[in-house]
């Protein structure tokens, strides 16, 4: 857990995820709704390591606590981190 | 993302994959099947023809149009045998694969249902041709007067008038791509200039650049020393440093390294001289030459611009003559976001072959090259700031103006005037033509036909 109980977003870069689409999550920061984004920590990653599973068809891929989010798009993204609020949850 | 990106960058990432694996002769016929199985939904109109496109996508990864397929039964494994000795890239860099192209209808205005006849009827009174008359409550357009000028759109309060686009040819700024007799859209390679927005806009990803991918990686499979020349565009594009990217590149298989932005440096210190000189024997005007798609408009559409263009060599012309001097025995890699480049390397004897970012992302995650993770590069001279800012809009003249401050801190000749044309367009083209004509002011234009530069190129990563 963060010491300030942020929920942490990993937008993978990793090469796969990169050339399938995680370069226009950058976007994701300044899209993210006000009330969300004191509850979040958003950073870049290496590789998460999940695409050598699923034969690059999941790709890109965003970490978010401990969920593993394929296919990732900003609004995807963003309805995530919303559940995890709404559900009272943080990273722990 | 969308749908067409993301299939072509997936079975770039398959085809380099397996070629370094070894096993693409044994399994290339079968990627279309193991991709597009019977049992998904189709993208097209059924699988069969989801498969076919794989098909032509894969011969143009190997550097083949389909009007190259003389014998349709020929297997995949056959082309890439030919691509693997070389025996390809005959054609225009450009080619319709006419068997996908869905034969949009030809773009035009016309009335929708939202049309409520309303009272002050606007399209009426703004149409310059009288084509459009109220009957039974709703606005008509008589096609045999209407021009397609779309007046009648941006007046209409309701938003009815809409155009029905052939987007090929609506992104073409030239003219040079159209329906035949038959529906399907054919280039006029007398007319085209290798922009590539035509490929970026068909929705049905019917136009298809031939690749180099299978001769570089052919010679580097062999082991032959692969220099990769990068386009200054490569700042944005990838995540990480350029050192690391340096580092990257060698675990990808290239032997060597030159950012073409150190031929920017050159280019810029020879096209401001050439401004001068131009300036004193009384020049009226002088444009930029490092846009190959520009050039090929100047020479096939504005004839009277030809002699204003500049003649100083691009940055890939200098990094070409860099490369070959430093690494005779090489081949030379122009990597960057151009289709136009294609063509431009097809006259420069320095420039062995051109792949492009969205080809380099899928070899580095074909080969797994995660580039945040790898220990950078030091670089032998690093390129100035202005040299790798020269993809933007406006980066050549800021780069020329920086040149001239040096050069000429008092002079007394003409201060440079630029103007910049920021994307080819139709409405670009023509005013690029009344340049030609000395009708507008400013003595030096900066012409790029990627709107933002080469950074918004049609082969781009990360756009």
């Amino acid at each position: 857990m963060s010491e300030t109980n942020k929920i942490k977003v990993e937008i993978c870069l990793g090469t796969t995820c990169y050339v399938l689409g995680s370069f226009r999550l950058s976007a994701l920061e300044e899209q993210l709704p006000p009330e969300l984004k004191s509850k979040v920590d958003i950073v870049g990653c290496a590789c998460l390591n999940v695409c050598h599973d699923r034969n690059y068809g999941n790709a890109p891929f965003v970490r978010i606590g401990e969920r593993i989010v394929d296919n990732a798009t900003v609004e995807k993204v963003i309805g995530v981190i919303q559940e995890i609020v709404s559900a009272g949850g943080t990273n722990e | 993302m969308n749908n067409a990106e993301r299939t072509r960058r997936e079975l770039m990432i398959r085809f380099i994959r397996e070629f370094f694996d070894g096993t693409l002769a044994d399994s290339i016929d079968r990627i279309p099947v193991e991709l597009r199985p019977r049992t998904e939904e189709p993208n097209r109109c059924c699988v069969y023809k989801d498969r076919a496109m794989l098909k032509y996508r894969l011969m143009a990864l190997m550097g083949f149009g389909m009007e190259e397929e003389k014998d349709e039964s020929r297997q995949l494994k056959e082309y890439l045998a030919d691509a693997v000795e070389g025996r390809n890239h005959t054609g225009p860099v450009l080619s319709v694969c006419t068997v996908g192209c869905h034969g949009c209808v030809d773009s035009h205005v016309q009335v929708s249902n939202s049309c409520v006849g309303c009272f002050a009827r606007p399209c009426v009174g703004v149409c310059p041709k009288q084509a459009i008359q109220v009957i039974n409550q709703r606005s008509t357009i008589d096609r045999t007067k209407c021009i397609n000028c779309g007046k009648c759109m941006t007046v209409c309060p309701y938003h009815a008038i809409i155009r029905n686009p052939l987007p090929c040819e609506d992104a073409c700024p030239v003219g040079a791509i159209g329906k035949g007799e038959d529906g399907r859209v054919r280039i006029d390679f007398k007319n085209c200039i290798y922009c590539g927005k035509c490929f970026r806009a068909c929705p049905f990803s019917a136009i298809m650049e031939r690749s180099q991918l299978a001769n570089i990686l052919t010679a580097m499979k062999s082991g032959r020393p692969v220099v990769a020349m990068v386009a200054p565009s490569v700042s944005d594009q990838f995540p990480g440093t350029i050192e690391q990217l340096f580092t990257g590149l060698r675990k990808a298989g290239f032997t060597e390294i030159l950012e073409v932005a150190l031929g920017a440096e050159m280019t810029t210190e020879h096209e401001a001289e050439e401004f001068y000189e131009r300036m004193e024997r009384g020049d009226r005007l002088m444009t930029s030459s490092c846009c190959p798609a520009w050039v090929e408009a100047a020479k096939r559409h504005i004839p009277d611009i030809v002699p204003m263009v500049s003649s100083t060599p691009s940055p890939m012309g200098y990094a070409g003559q860099l490369a070959r001097e430093k690494y005779p025995d090489a081949l030379t890699v122009f990597i960057g976001p151009c289709i136009a480049k294609r063509r431009e390397a097809q006259n420069d004897p320095n420039t062995d072959f051109v792949m492009t970012f969205e080809e380099l992302g899928a070899l580095f995650a074909a080969r797994e090259i995660d580039l945040i993770s790898l220990e950078g590069e030091q670089l032998e001279r690093p390129a100035s700031v202005f040299a790798r800012n020269f993809a933007h809009s406006c980066g050549v003249s800021e780069a020329i103006l920086e040149q001239m401050g040096h050069d000429n801190p008092d002079a007394n000749l003409p201060k440079i005037d630029g103007k910049f044309i920021n994307g080819l367009d139709r409405k670009s083209v023509n005013l690029l033509k009344m340049y030609a004509k000395g009708k507008l002011p400013g003595n030096f234009v900066e012409v790029m036909a990627c709107s933002g530069g080469c950074v918004g190129g049609p082969c781009s990563l990360a756009r």
